[in-house]
């Protein structure tokens, strides 16, 4: 193949280095937009008693104040899922209270920014304030309910508002207790992760105007532009068709964009005043008012045979979704969906539990999206499982994980009549690549470097699925231009995974054409397919399979035109290297274009594809640490991090090699850095990069990247996803390496120095007595 | 306030309010690649040079550079797409949005340090934040385009 499994550049990559202009603030920085700024609460929870806004209006520049008196009262979600939304319709655009420090009271927009938050501290509220309920496990049935009304939900979630539950669910195969209590061994732990923030590093930003038809046009840095029209559709009450949405680039997402956390405010502005707006939000709105990784507390039971033999898994989960419900049901589902499968011999496992609603900054979709805490959890456990049976965790895993060709009812596209199949998995083989790296038989669990260093090693494994089974369905289309290049479009978001590149090299490939033949856009949803959007890791696998389909179809498309004007049978024509032949006739596409637009031949070829699958095959990940402890300060450093990858036929080996590195960084913040904290009052106290600290290039080692590919027959050229799975194994494999280092278990995200240098201090205690 | 700086080897008087800062008022002015992440000096994301050396821009008073020569990657194109090339052969560039800002401050780098070996890049580099690529892309492609081991 010429493109397809190539590591080929990004195709904008060149321009971005150089500063060109790409971004939503970019090509909006010659509007006279109004400057949008939100008023916000600086109480947990509180009832608005009055909002007295006169002198911010009346104020030189001022164009717009609205409160809750002022919008329309719909509910609704932000979350950016294919409708119906699974999520609860708990938001309004102002509300007449409040329900976490940050919540929005009031929109102001003014001339410029000075005007704007001038006009903000004007505004006098009186506010009722009441007892929040913060505490994840204090907050079911407690008498201060975060929702104090009946919230809509699409379908049965489990969602009940009088008791701050957002979503409830159980499964279970076999019986997990009986399992448990013919156990030899049971292992039973609670486990907490914590808010991780996004820190993506373009903040949240829209901007709106009318455009010359009356319609409203909304630029924003989004990975889900459709879901945004429906939303903008449904809050103000304007028909889809009269929304014109424009995606320019995005300065990263990991799902923090598959929430319209900001377009409403601009687009609200825009359609009171009929003025260009914009909206920037600062980086402590970023990380305090739009969303983070469901904080969550996981207690796993684990029983085994002696031999190790893993009998039943159970895990009850509690997710904390903070003051709104984004993605509260189905990042809580994916706990489950996307860990049981993997030790899917065992006889019974369980998932169960529920997400809850504090008075805190809400959560919401980022990458891993539950299964980052699942893993953290469920390997955890399993590595101390191998630790009591006293036997090596690889060599417990290659026994007990589910193997390709396998079924099993808790992989996605089950259905109560059949299990699905496990069609494609080499992560049997990425265990034993991984293990030989990493120097596991001469290093395992630990090596002593010096008087006070020991350096840990651990590991874990974990899986993903690629896109949503049985809903999310992408289209692309590609047209055959009058001298012979072609226009790809499609809708998936490019927020520097490369989507546009990979697309461009598969329909490159079939169409038989250099790359540059093929014009990739994906930036007006007038002109482009319905796609959900650039999430559940599904660019490469939905999209791409769309992108595949597409390009089939306009070569069948060509041939049959190409015997039209060569006045030969359809079957006689073939195409090659874009030529189009039959017997001893040939024309290029060049020529059949330029016959197309002309008199002779008056036609369009548009090849069109649309894929959604039944199935969601899992990528998969054996990642191994090696974390070098200071047992004086407890600082800990992975100083080697090996992941070994099976996400099918590496489409672009560079880009997911970035992924997986990328990833992996993300995931070593989550393991070691990247602590939120709230005050006692609710407040986020970590709302900036002074106080949240993600990895800097100096904080860790040398990470190395494998890839054991298999083949997933659904997949385009065998390829599953690759963007998610990357950021699950570092937490639970340091945790890990950090136990064989200093014989201490941390159960709590992130593993602090001061954690570690304590339980260390406390174990030495405890043997000296 | 007024105040004459020269721009990218250009002189360019500039007109800004009181407390600006200086990665606004370019932005203003219409120098794009500037981009702005975090206007607390952690990130990096909007280094300009300042009289040849790498600052961090949203935390300069746009008051203090009167008299002095900004540059920005506008003015760097050739080398800037000299070290791109590396970039993009490694993907390491992903968003991009922090991509002006660190490719400035290699740049920086090249003039200033000698067959630097990989602690002594990171080090320099500690304050260009990046959380899509996990920075060892960006290393592979430092190391090629400076020519170290």
């Amino acid at each position: 193949m010429k493109y397809v499994g190539k590591g080929i550049p990004k195709i904008d990559g060149l321009a971005l280095v150089k500063g060109k202009p790409a971004y939503t603030s970019d090509l909006d920085i010659n509007d006279n937009a109004l400057i949008v700024k939100i008023l916000r609460s600086p109480h947990a929870k509180a009832r608005i008693i009055g909002i007295d806004a006169s002198t911010a209006l009346a104020m030189t520049g001022v164009e717009c104040v609205l409160t809750h008196e002022d919008v329309p009262k719909t509910r609704f979600t932000l979350a950016g899922q294919s409708f119906p939304e699974p999520s609860p319709y708990d938001r309004r655009i102002l509300d007449d209270r409040v329900r976490y420090v940050g919540d929005e009271v009031a929109i102001v927009a003014a001339v410029d920014e000075a005007t704007a938050m001038e006009a903000l501290a004007t505004i006098k509220v009186d506010y009722q304030v009441e007892t929040p309920a913060l505490d994840l496990n204090e907050a079911i049935d407690s008498e201060h309910l975060v929702h104090d009304y009946e919230v809509h939900t699409n379908f049965p979630i489990g969602h009940d508002a009088t008791r701050n539950i957002a979503a409830s669910h159980y499964s279970e195969q076999g019986d997990v207790e009986a399992e448990l209590a013919a156990s030899d061994v049971v292992v039973e732990e609670i486990y907490n992760t914590q808010a991780q923030a996004h820190a993506m590093m373009e903040t949240y930003r829209a901007t709106t105007s009318l455009d010359v038809n009356g319609r409203l046009q909304v630029m924003s840095s989004t990975q889900i532009p459709y879901h945004v029209r429906r939303h903008l559709s449904r809050i103000l009450d304007i028909p889809k068709s009269r929304i014109k949405i424009l995606k320019p680039r995005l300065g990263g997402g990991f799902g923090g964009k598959q929430t319209a956390s900001v377009e409403l405010f601009p687009a609200i502005v825009t359609m009171k005043t009929g003025k260009p707006a914009k909206i920037v939000y600062t980086r402590p709105e970023t990380f305090a008012c739009a969303t983070s990784r469901h904080a969550m507390q996981l207690k796993v039971r684990l029983g085994a045979d002696r031999d190790g033999t893993i009998r039943a898994v159970d895990i009850y989960c509690l997710s904390d979704t903070g003051a709104y419900g984004e993605h509260a049901p189905t990042v809580f589902w994916v706990v489950g969906q996307k860990t049981l499968p993997l030790y899917g011999k065992a006889k019974s496992c369980r998932y169960h539990g529920h997400a809850v609603y504090t008075n805190k900054s809400p959560a919401g979709a980022l990458r891993g999206y539950g299964a980052t805490q699942g893993t953290f959890a469920l390997e955890s456990a399993i590595n101390q499982l191998a630790a009591e049976l006293d036997i090596d965790p690889a060599e417990l895993r290659l026994k007990n994980l589910l193997n390709e060709g396998e079924s099993h009812p808790e992989l996605c596209g089950s259905s109560p009549e059949k299990n699905a199949t496990l069609a494609s998995s080499s992560l049997h083989r990425c265990i034993k690549r991984g293990r030989e790296l990493i120097g596991w038989p001469k290093n395992y669990s630990a090596v002593k470097i010096s008087e006070n260093k020991v350096r840990g090693y651990g590991m874990s494994v974990t899986m993903q699925g690629s896109g949503i089974s049985g809903i999310d369905t992408a289209s692309a289309l590609i047209k055959l231009n009058e001298d012979g290049f072609f226009t790809l479009s499609h809708s998936a978001s490019d927020m520097g995974q490369g989507s546009d590149t990979v697309l461009n090299q598969i329909a490159a490939e079939i169409l038989e054409v250099e790359m540059e033949q093929v014009v990739v856009t994906s930036f007006d949803l007038d002109t482009s397919p319905y796609d959900p959007g650039a999430y559940a890791s599904s660019g490469a696998y939905v999209t791409g399979h769309a992108t595949l389909l597409a390009a089939h179809d306009l070569v069948r498309q060509m041939c049959e035109s190409a015997a039209k004007a060569l006045n030969v049978t359809i079957d006689s024509v073939e195409y090659a290297g874009g030529v189009l032949t039959s017997d001893n006739k040939s024309m290029t596409i060049s020529e059949l274009a330029a016959h197309l637009c002309s008199q002779g031949g008056m036609d369009i070829l548009v090849g069109k594809g649309t894929f959604g699958s039944e199935t969601s095959p899992p990528p998969f990940i054996a990642g191994f640490a090696e974390v070098e402890v200071d047992l004086e300060t407890g600082k800990s450093m992975v100083t080697d991090y090996v992941a070994v990858v099976d996400c099918g036929k590496v489409l672009n080996e560079n880009l997911a090699r970035i992924q997986v590195e990328g990833g992996v960084v993300m995931g070593i913040g989550m393991g070691l850095y990247e602590d939120v904290r709230f005050s006692s009052k609710g407040r986020l106290a970590t709302a900036s990069f002074m106080e949240y600290r993600i990895p800097s290039r100096e904080d860790f080692g040398r990470i190395r990247v494998e890839f054991e590919e298999s083949h997933e027959p659904t997949g385009p050229y065998g390829a599953k996803s690759i963007g998610e799975v990357v950021c699950n194994t570092p937490p639970p494999a340091i945790a890990h390496a950090i136990a064989n280092a200093t014989g201490q278990w941390h159960r709590k995200l992130p593993i602090l120095a001061e954690d570690v240098l304590l339980a260390y201090i406390r174990k030495r205690e405890t043997e000296h007595e | 306030m007024q105040l004459e700086t020269t721009i990218n080897g250009r002189p360019v008087p500039l007109t800004f309010a009181a407390g600006e800062f200086l990665s606004e008022t370019l932005r203003r002015y219409g120098y794009l690649s500037v981009k702005e992440g975090c206007d607390t000096g952690s990130c990096g994301l909007c280094t300009v040079w300042l009289d040849g050396s790498p600052v961090l821009s949203c935390s300069i008073l746009t008051a203090r550079c009167g008299g002095k020569e900004i540059t920005t990657i506008e003015a760097l194109q050739t080398e800037a797409e000299e070290f791109g090339r590396f970039m993009v052969a490694e993907g390491a560039e992903q968003c991009g949005f922090c991509a002006p800002g660190f490719t400035l401050t290699v740049l920086a780098m090249k003039r200033e340090l000698v067959d630097p070996d990989e602690k002594e890049i990171s080090h320099y580099l500690a304050g260009n934040l990046c959380r899509c690529s996990g920075y060892q892309g960006q290393m592979r492609a430092i190391k090629k385009y400076m020519g170290v081991k």
